[in-house]
């Protein structure tokens, strides 16, 4: 076992792990932020995105010993003050999710595209959410939602 | 009470905002994975690494002996825990070749992934720890994966019992004489083509927990399934637990596209594990395991032939299938295939037609429904073939299909059923203008002129539709066990709230949202006062679930037929309570009006009337709560017309999709967004198909693509955004005039792709190309061509 100190959606969290314990599971199961889904096992889907020290990582292939001292965000610390985050807004906006399952991972990784690229164009989305795959809407309501939160960030 | 101000709007045809949105966007949505009860263990199963071999023992002893372990079985241990084999509800033929099939493989392992034991332990890493102890003798077999050799003589047998790895052969003909018409053609042309094998691959693999009150025997099953109703009468089948005592529950359901239309080994282990160790048992699939146990689509050689005139009209269709049905017959594996039987004939007026489909074992994963189960193959081969007419008369494709598309409705397919509306050129002249066909070919002309190394393609797909499964009495005819009906309650709360409940099971297709839309409308609610229910069987005990686009055509026919029993109801009430006869009230959107007055008493106060029962009329039951069960009395017919523009890099065989023109015709539009969402994604899975994905099986019978790093499923940059339009052609047989349209996209998409690519590689002399078609693929067809 491991001791470890990691922030989560602002919380602070102190806690004994595996050493094989992965990110997701630890978020999942012992913090209960099941929001943060497991697609793939193999970094493909990208619906474990969340954001380490506000870069996104997949949370499935990271151990949470490697988050040790870092500042997590998952899908459930976006929205503020029952606020929905403009990202979340602009998915819902533009109908950019079905079933919803990859959709975390998909909102996450696009509050981190933005923060880098505050304005790309249609072929930068597309390329930046190559790590993230939707097997619902085809990407195109997708593309679209981003580029609305590009306009609202 | 008054009428809320949101409810005199009308909101069917309008983009209402997805109720489903605000729980997934933070994460407080309720996957089975998400759901977590006090006590529970995991279930692990062990797979065999064969596609075929005897099982000569299984050696539970160090799995038993492991940390953590609860329980361990071998399939022969668990053996007397079944009361029927799992179900398979598509007998088609009389003569079927039907294996019994168990959770647990006993004998023989017949696919690699083929569940040959099952451990259960205190927390998911300890059951697959333990799951690894297991020692399994194996005598390996030679594996057939090939359904042409399965067929040849000395080919491995998967089903001992048989002989024969044949499954069925099922025909139909219809119109007028096929052979005599091919005799008479003055062209013909005869064609070969291959459906690769495809994996579904939802985003959310399956998941499974299993609850038991030992005093009772109840259980509760949690499933990520699309067919909880369903289901629940077959495992009850299959475990002996009664079925007033099985509990089904889908909770948010993570994508589905026929793979969870299933009732799978893992469902029917949680039920006997659970009951057999008192405890709540969990399993959740992983990817690779998704990629082994979940059943797979397509995988078919499509032989069809046209006769036709000298002038391009098709006269005839003849269509010889051979199918693969993986290892055994799940739930409608044999009737998969059928789907597409009536509809080889795609949208064209034809005179003759026959179709013979033969099922054949080989030791793969089984086949089953996958997003339009039948169709999309049907509609691959049509207009793929049509495509090869009109090069060998030299014609363009789309003159060629202007000729010979159904052009009058009611139309009776020679197939033998009748395409109630539609107007198929109206999607093809509307998406011709899109994509400014003259211009298009002009910038070919061009590149192809200077050689260009990157060569444009244009492809087509004039689609027709079957959906809305199905009419009972035609299900009944064609030998499948269940009923197409679907059923919908709605149930005034006292507060003027109404709960809805329908029968079908969403898994990302918006029920909540379109099926609260078209109530708001009938009622008079406010939308936000709406709350739709679905996919628990003690919630919502009768249902039929969805598949084959019909919650739409059937299940929101049944809530058309719930609401007008309520307005019926309410009615009474109201004419009571105004003093007035019925005949002298009219209703409109929630309110009824005494004729020529401004007295009014809206469906609401009827219903608190109703709950309060102080003053109803004479013997009037006290509530208002409806349930109407619809059964269609024929299929949907969505139609219309795709156009795929493809650039293929003729150095490095790359094909691009760069342009995709889509023009369906799905009747009244409920709701445009969720339409269109449902066409994006629908069309995605079509091309995916045509240039990425296939399942790979080694010669050994081990699928060689079992994760998504190996398996193609296209990402955001492999595409580009769809351009789409509509025709409104209503329905004369849905109360809204409404279609199915949840595999218009993906029925229609594949052809128009792969033709686009052909007609990309025209200069160069390549007429044919396997699908996907990678980069190699176009590489190699292109230097065969050259040399």
């Amino acid at each position: 076992m491991r001791q470890i100190a990691l922030t989560v959606n602002g919380e602070r969290h102190e806690a004994d792990v595996e050493p094989r314990e992965l990110l997701v599971y630890f978020l999942r199961e012992r913090l209960g932020l099941t929001g943060t889904h497991v697609g793939c096992d193999t970094s493909s889907c990208g619906a474990c995105t969340v954001l380490l020290d506000g870069e996104s990582v997949n949370s499935c292939t990271l151990l949470a010993v490697q988050a040790d001292g870092g500042d997590v965000t998952t899908i459930e610390g976006l929205a503020e003050h029952g606020q929905l985050h403009p990202v979340q807004q602009a998915f819902h906006e533009q109908h950019a999710l079905q079933c919803g399952y990859c959709t975390p991972g998909f909102v996450m990784a696009t509050v981190s595209l933005l923060r880098e690229q505050p304005d790309p164009t249609e072929a930068e989305i597309r390329k930046a959410l190559e790590g993230n795959l939707c097997r619902c809407t085809g990407y195109v309501n997708i593309v679209k939602a981003v580029q609305q939160s590009a306009a609202a960030v | 009470m008054t009428v809320t101000e949101e409810a005199t709007q009308a909101l069917v045809g309008t983009s209402a905002p997805r109720k489903e949105d605000a729980r997934l966007l933070t994460g407080q949505g309720s996957f089975v994975d998400d759901i977590t009860i006090p006590g529970m263990v995991w279930m692990a199963v062990v797979r065999s690494p064969y596609a075929h071999a005897r099982i000569r023992g299984v050696d539970l002893t160090k799995a038993h002996a492991a940390e953590g372990v609860v329980a361990a079985f071998s399939g022969a241990e668990l053996a007397d825990d079944w009361t029927a084999p799992l179900p398979m509800a598509w007998p088609v033929t009389e003569d079927i070749n039907n294996p019994s099939h168990y959770a647990l493989a006993a004998d023989k392992a017949r696919y690699a992934g083929d569940g040959v034991a099952v451990v259960v332990a205190e927390s998911r890493g300890l059951a697959q720890d333990a799951a690894e102890l297991v020692e399994v003798d194996y005598e390996p077999l030679q594996a057939v994966t090939d359904v042409e050799a399965a067929l040849a003589d000395g080919a491995p047998i998967v089903h001992d019992e048989f002989g024969t790895n044949r499954c069925y052969t099922w025909p139909l003909a219809g119109g007028e004489d096929v052979d005599a018409l091919f005799a008479e053609a003055e062209v013909t042309v005869e064609e070969r083509y291959r459906q690769q094998r495809l994996i579904p691959n939802p985003m959310e693999p399956r998941g499974v927990i299993a609850s038991t009150v030992p005093a009772t025997g109840e259980v509760t099953l949690y499933t990520s399934s699309q067919i909880p109703h369903i289901a629940r009468v077959t495992l009850a089948l299959g475990t002996g637990v009664p079925e007033s005592k099985l509990r089904v529950i889908a909770p948010d359901v993570g994508g589905g596209f026929g793979s969870k239309l299933q009732v799978y080994p893992e469902e029917a282990l949680a039920i006997v594990l659970a009951r057999r160790t008192g405890l709540p048992v969990k399993w959740i699939e992983e990817r690779t395991e998704n990629a082994l146990a979940t059943h797979h689509g397509r995988d078919m050689i499509q032989e069809i032939a046209l006769a036709a005139t000298a002038e391009g009209k098709i006269t005839a269709v003849r269509v010889r299938l051979t199918v693969s049905m993986g290892a055994y017959l799940m739930i409608i594996t044999p009737g998969t295939p059928l789907l597409g039987a009536w509809v080889y004939g795609g949208a064209y007026d034809i005179k003759g037609y026959s179709f013979e489909c033969s099922g054949v074992f080989t030791n793969q994963t089984p086949t089953d429904a996958y997003r339009g189960a039948g169709r999309p193959e049907a509609t691959y081969a049509i207009e793929r073939a049509v495509d090869a007419l009109a090069r060998k008369l030299d014609k363009d494709p789309v003159e060629l299909r202007r000729l010979n598309l159904i052009s009058e409705f009611p139309h009776d397919l020679a197939s033998g059923l009748t395409v109630d509306s539609g107007d198929y050129h109206a999607t093809l002249d509307r998406a011709l203008e899109m994509l400014d066909y003259d211009g298009f070919r002009r910038e070919q002309a061009e590149r192809r002129e200077r050689g260009d190394t990157k060569q444009l393609g244009v492809g087509f797909s004039t689609y027709l539709e079957m959906c809305g499964l199905a009419p009972s009495r035609i299900l009944g005819a064609l030998r499948y066990v269940a009923g197409g009906w679907e059923a919908a309650t709605i149930r005034f709360l006292p507060t003027g709230t109404v709960q809805v409940l329908t029968g079908t099971t969403p898994h990302g297709q918006s029920h909540d949202t379109t099926f609260a839309q078209v109530v708001a409308d009938r009622l008079g609610v406010g939308y936000d006062e709406i709350e739709v229910l679905h996919g628990d069987t003690s919630v919502v005990p009768l249902g039929m679930d969805t598949y084959g686009s019909r919650s739409l055509a059937i299940g929101i026919a049944a809530l058309c037929s719930a609401t007008d029993k309520i307005v019926a109801k309410a009615q009474r009430i109201a004419a009571h309570g105004l003093e007035v006869a019925e005949a002298d009230l009219e209703y409109e959107a929630g309110t009824f009006r005494v004729r020529g007055t401004d007295r009014t008493m809206t469906v609401k106060e009827a219903a608190f009337a109703a709950w309060h029962a102080h003053d109803l009329p004479d013997g009037l039951e006290p509530a208002l709560e409806e349930t109407a069960v619809y059964d269609p009395s024929v299929f949907s017919w969505p139609g219309g017309t795709h156009i795929a523009v493809v650039e293929v890099d003729t150095e490095t065989g790359v094909a691009n999709l760069v342009r995709y023109v889509a023009v369906d015709d799905v009747g009244t539009v409920i709701n445009p967004q969720v339409v269109d969402g449902q066409v994006h994604g629908g069309i995605t899975q079509g091309v995916a198909q045509a240039l990425y994905e296939e399942a790979v099986y080694d010669e050994n019978g081990t699928l060689v693509t079992g994760s998504l790093v190996d398996y193609l499923v296209p990402s955001a940059a492999e595409l580009p955004s769809y351009e789409l339009d509509r025709t409104v052609t209503q329905s004369p047989n849905h109360p809204l005039g409404a279609k199915g349209v949840g595999e218009t996209g993906t029925i229609a998409a594949t052809p128009a792709v792969v033709n686009a690519v052909l007609d990309a590689l025209a200069p160069y002399g390549v007429t044919d190309i396997d699908m996907p078609a990678s980069p190699e693929r176009v590489w190699r067809a292109i230097q065969e061509a050259r040399s």
